[in-house]
């Protein structure tokens, strides 16, 4: 599903943030991307929602080449993806529904089909009795729901998620780790990349470590899907 | 189709909300965008208005032909007849007698008439040509040279022509104008979008991260300018018909002064239609500039 053969990540400044990084991830696994602060977590993040393009070496999600993807093609390709952000990237002049419907606007959904669709996905996160707060009522974890929720309405096949505990507490997490666990059990394909070593026991999930930009040791931990 | 129709529906909204969303810049905006694009149109109607006025203004587009003092009645009937077979548009016959009678109505010429010892006027012809062009008016005047017992041959056109170079520039100068206020409209509008772009940097960030193209960014910001550019060639339009009936019938009073049947003609739906066309082209250029440029700077 997703192949990286000797990806690099040279910055111009010359910082060299992924250094010759090479792995496999197979549909329906659940993967956590680990590492320091600074060891390329979220660069690796950046390149698989095609944010940002390789320097060099291969990435291929279901056979296309991310790198060698024209611009035009790229909104396509992230639409099949659930991409949640270490800073939400939520808007907040905009109730939480329509956060959430924002996805199936530009996926040209009708308005009826968008709203019960949001709705599910407000309801697997457990916020639908929340649909038309505002987001400044809302508290961190429940945020973070909301952006599970924005990333999951498309019905991605894989959801890619970028520090999604960071300045949760300790049930907020567990409720969002929850969550995780829940789409992995339906075959969503997960990809988090984080530092926070609480959640790897409970997940048993499969590790790429990262340092200073080289990938350390993969495939341990290799867990698929229940 | 349905998806894209319905994309095109919710962008039209957004900019519909987004013009609601600040009821007095619009409103501002509206009377920048209807005085540029009502000023050269304005001006380009008074023009026609004038053009109207000389072509239907009595003595203006005529042509006198004064016969010989020689010249019998049978001379004025061949005249006649060759103004028949060349049918210039309409004429009339002014007899020698007639045109004493009508200069004996002139204060102060009577008496001088009186002290004549004979009528010293000639037999003429007043033709009023059906083409006016002040070109055409002059060939006919060099025909009618060339007829028998014609002494002279009168055209009172000529400021008529030169009422039709002063229109021609004119016309230019408003052409040049109207070129100057576009160019004003399409700026107004690219600053506009700029700003509301600057406003919802982080909205457009989002939309592109969860997989918006770059034609469903820049459709809500082009269908803005292009309802704005709308609204405006439609404000534009009440500007220049609330002038126009203020002044038609001071100016209607002024011309029947001067003897001439004239009536003030104003918008018609043509020109409305085509001021909120070249409005909603305008606005709608000056956002695609604004969002090309802005996209691709936010990279």
């Amino acid at each position: 599903m997703i192949t990286a053969r000797a990806l690099f990540k040279r910055y111009p400044q010359g910082i060299e943030a992924l250094k010759d990084v090479s792995f496999e991830i197979g549909a329906g696994e659940m993967v956590f991307i680990t590492g320091h602060s600074g060891a390329g977590k979220t660069t690796l993040f950046r390149l698989l929602a095609a944010i940002e393009r390789p320097t060099s070496g291969s990435l291929l999600i279901n056979g296309k080449n991310i790198g060698a993807l024209s611009a035009s093609a790229i909104p396509y390709l992230r639409r099949k993806f659930g991409l949640i952000f270490q800073d939400q990237k939520l808007l907040f002049d905009r109730n939480a529904l329509d956060n959430v419907l924002l996805p199936l606007k530009i996926a040209g959904l009708s308005v009826q089909e968008a709203l019960r669709r949001a709705r599910a996905a407000l309801d697997k996160v457990g916020l639908l009795d929340r649909e038309k707060a505002s987001l400044l009522t809302l508290s961190g974890g429940e945020q973070q729901r909301l952006a599970i929720a924005r990333a999951v309405v498309n019905r991605p096949t894989i959801l890619l998620a970028d520090e999604p505990t960071t300045n949760l507490d300790q049930d907020s997490a567990a409720e969002i780790l929850g969550i995780f666990r829940a789409f992995h059990q339906v075959g969503v394909t997960l990809i988090i990349a984080t530092h926070d070593p609480r959640w790897i026991a409970r997940l048993s999930p499969r590790i790429l470590r990262l340092d200073r930009g080289s990938l350390q040791d993969s495939a341990e931990c290799f867990n698929p899907r229940p | 189709m349905k998806a894209f129709l319905a994309q095109h529906r919710m962008a039209l909204d957004d900019a519909k909300q987004k013009l609601l969303a600040s009821p007095l810049s619009a409103v501002l905006s509206l009377i920048m965008i209807g005085t540029a694009l009502a000023l050269p149109v304005a001006g380009l109607l008074v023009l026609d208005n004038l053009r109207s006025l000389a072509g239907g203004t009595p003595q203006v587009q005529q042509i006198s032909l004064f016969m010989t003092a020689s010249a019998d009645s049978e001379a004025a009937g061949e005249i006649e007849a060759r103004l028949r077979a060349a049918r210039p548009g309409n004429w009339r016959f002014v007899s020698r007698d007639e045109a004493l009678e009508r200069l004996k109505l002139v204060e102060g010429v009577s008496e001088i008439l009186e002290s004549l010892p004979k009528n010293p006027l000639p037999d003429a012809f007043v033709v009023e040509p059906a083409d006016i062009r002040p070109e055409a008016v002059e060939n006919l005047a060099q025909v009618f040279s060339s007829w028998p017992n014609i002494a002279h041959v009168q055209l009172d056109s000529d400021w008529v022509r030169r009422l039709d170079v002063f229109l021609r520039i004119g016309k230019l100068a408003l052409f040049m104008l109207a070129g100057l206020f576009g160019g004003a409209l399409v700026i107004i509008t690219f600053n506009t979008i700029r700003l509301q772009i600057l406003a919802q940097a982080s909205e457009i960030e989002v939309a592109r991260l969860v997989g918006a193209t770059n034609a469903f960014i820049r459709r809500p910001f082009q269908y803005f300018g292009l309802l704005q550019g709308f609204l405006g060639g439609l404000f534009a339009s009440l500007l220049i018909f609330s002038g126009s009936w203020l002044l038609s019938e001071p100016l209607d009073d002024l011309v029947a002064l001067y003897g001439a049947v004239w009536n003030f003609h104003g918008l018609n739906f043509q020109t409305i239609a085509g001021m909120a066309a070249i409005g909603a082209f305008l606005g709608w250029f000056g956002a695609f500039l604004s969002v090309t440029v802005h996209l691709k700077k936010m990279g």
